[in-house]
């Protein structure tokens, strides 16, 4: 159980996808202008985050792996989420149109992030069993909407500030992602497996 | 007494004004550099303790601070503002939290990113997320993590032989080696609470840093909500998740070890990078004194003082956003609630 936790709290803050290992910024800078679309976002990354990792998992271990046709990942990942991706817009806009509206846009966004290519990938990687990787990535994800929500409250704070007319918009955003990044320094070091 | 001069009078004293009207006789220069004077106990102390490296560094973090305000604001085509001593408080609080002995270059880099990129790109005062001082010094930690964590022997050390900081023995020989060192455990207390110890320029004497702390708290420049809730949840979590089993920590080491007294009392109460209801304060500092024992127990740096305060500097527009003061006139108005 505590190897699971240590897994989790590690994906969350540790090694954060966005402010560690800087991927996925497009989605980072793209949607962080507003907080609720923020949260939203968040939380459809983590969905997908979490259901990909099940079945690439189950794709690598039981088809690319057994016909050793493994330099293939990569290609069949993409094809696989892209497709997934497309196959819950569909799913969710047909069952749940609620969610859809709140979803919609974020779930096409998310199926060309490099994030959930990268969860499965290093998942892939580390041979983590089929637990651990829901796990990873359920972390991953759930560090993926802390990042972009903080990012978020930061960039609406400054919305009244007195920003350099240079500096509008995405620039003052990097350099609040730097900060960020520097904060989560702290983190560095602290689950080593 | 002439009916004109009499209504001169009454009409000089119904002066009509819009709201406010409680005047308080304060500004940003006044709150600047009364902080400073609260801090010049600490920084005399320090000078007696490291001695001449200790006088450059805190020169050139002031200074350089003041340097690069006037000329990001000539620049910017702003009004330059070096008089209100902001730039001078953050550059000579990010001294205080470098090592003495440091190459003159790193407290001027760091000076630069507090006030160039920290606290000028986001608008100047008033607008930064971040503290300044603390974004400063976690740059200059990333890039130089030599030359900061290189500690050079005290000028006072007499039967202090270690060059290390206590929070370093800690990490990296353990609690037993750490009373070793100083002797017993009354012995590390007093070298802690008189500083005593090696350490950052600034931090080391608990004692000075608190009766500054007082003089802030009793001028009502600091809430005392954030510095008692910061080292109080600090004590109780390092007691509660002691070296061998619940219970069993030495909270009196780990609320006066590092910088946690100069960050609760001096960083952590920074008016614009922390919430503004009592409520949030409380759970700003909270938050800061857990993710300091986090990284003191579990991290890879020995002190954690600065990281927390600055994740806790970027959760707070998210405690602002959902704690917000009851509008006066609404249902249960407390006044006692925010100052």
């Amino acid at each position: 159980m505590m190897e699971y936790f240590l897994l989790f709290a590690g994906a969350v803050v540790v090694n954060n996808f966005i402010l560690t290992r800087f991927l996925g910024l497009c989605i980072f800078f793209g949607v962080s202008k507003d907080f609720t679309a923020s949260a939203g976002m968040g939380i459809a990354v983590t969905a997908v985050l979490t259901l990909t990792s099940i079945f690439t998992w189950l794709a690598y271990n039981y088809i690319l792996v057994p016909f050793d046709v493994t330099f293939l990942t990569t290609v069949v990942l993409v094809l696989l989420i892209a497709s997934f991706v497309q196959l819950l817009e569909m799913f969710v806009k047909k069952f749940t149109p609620t969610l859809h509206k709140m979803w919609g846009i974020y779930l096409l966004l998310i199926a060309t992030n490099c994030v959930v290519l990268g969860v499965p990938l290093i998942n892939i990687e580390s041979d983590y069993t089929l637990l651990k990787s829901i796990v990873n990535a359920f972390g991953s994800g759930v560090g993926f909407a802390l990042a972009l929500v903080l990012m978020a409250s930061c960039r609406e704070k400054l919305k009244l500030a007195d920003v350099p007319k240079s500096l509008q918009g995405l620039g003052i955003a990097f350099i609040i992602a730097g900060c960020l990044a520097l904060s989560f320094f702290g983190f560095s070091g602290m689950i080593t497996e | 007494m002439s009916v004109e001069i009499e209504r001169e009078q009454t009409a000089k004293k119904l002066i009509v004004s819009s709201s406010p009207h409680i005047f308080a006789n304060t500004s940003v220069k006044k709150i600047m550099w009364t902080v400073v004077i609260a801090l010049l106990p600490a920084v005399i102390f320090s000078l007696w303790h490291f001695g001449l490296p200790a006088l450059q560094t805190l020169l050139a973090g002031g200074l350089s601070a003041v340097a690069f305000e006037a000329l990001t604001q000539k620049i910017l085509k702003k009004r330059i503002t070096v008089n209100d001593g902001s730039a001078f408080l953050c550059g000579l609080l990010l001294a205080m939290c470098l090592p003495p002995g440091v190459p003159l270059f790193v407290p001027i880099v760091g000076s630069f990113i507090a006030i160039v990129v920290a606290k000028h790109s986001m608008g100047g005062l008033g607008y930064n997320i971040f503290n300044p001082a603390h974004i400063g010094r976690a740059a200059v930690m990333v890039s130089w993590p030599v030359l900061m964590t290189t500690w050079t022997p005290m000028t006072t050390a007499v039967d202090v032989t270690t060059s290390a900081t206590p929070l370093n023995i800690l990490k990296l020989q353990g609690y037993d080696a750490l009373i070793e060192t100083f002797g017993s455990h009354a012995e590390l207390y007093k070298a802690l609470f008189l500083g005593l110890r090696n350490g950052c320029i600034g931090e080391t004497s608990a004692l000075l840093l608190i009766l500054g702390g007082i003089f802030l708290i009793y001028k009502g420049i600091v809430d005392w909500v954030i510095p008692v809730t910061m080292i109080g949840t600090v004590g109780i979590l390092t007691w509660i998740f002691g070296p061998s089993g619940f219970m069993t920590g030495d909270p009196l080491f780990h609320m006066m070890a590092g910088g946690l007294i100069i960050g609760a009392f001096f960083m952590a109460t920074d008016m614009v990078t922390s919430p503004i209801t009592r409520l949030g304060k409380v759970i700003f500092a909270a938050g800061a004194g857990a993710i300091t024992v986090l990284i003191r127990l579990l991290g890879g740096y020995p002190e954690g003082v600065c990281y927390s305060i600055l994740l806790m500097n970027c959760v707070t527009p998210i405690i602002d956003r959902f704690i917000q003061p009851k509008t006066f006139g609404g249902k249960e108005v407390s006044l006692k609630n925010d100052k």
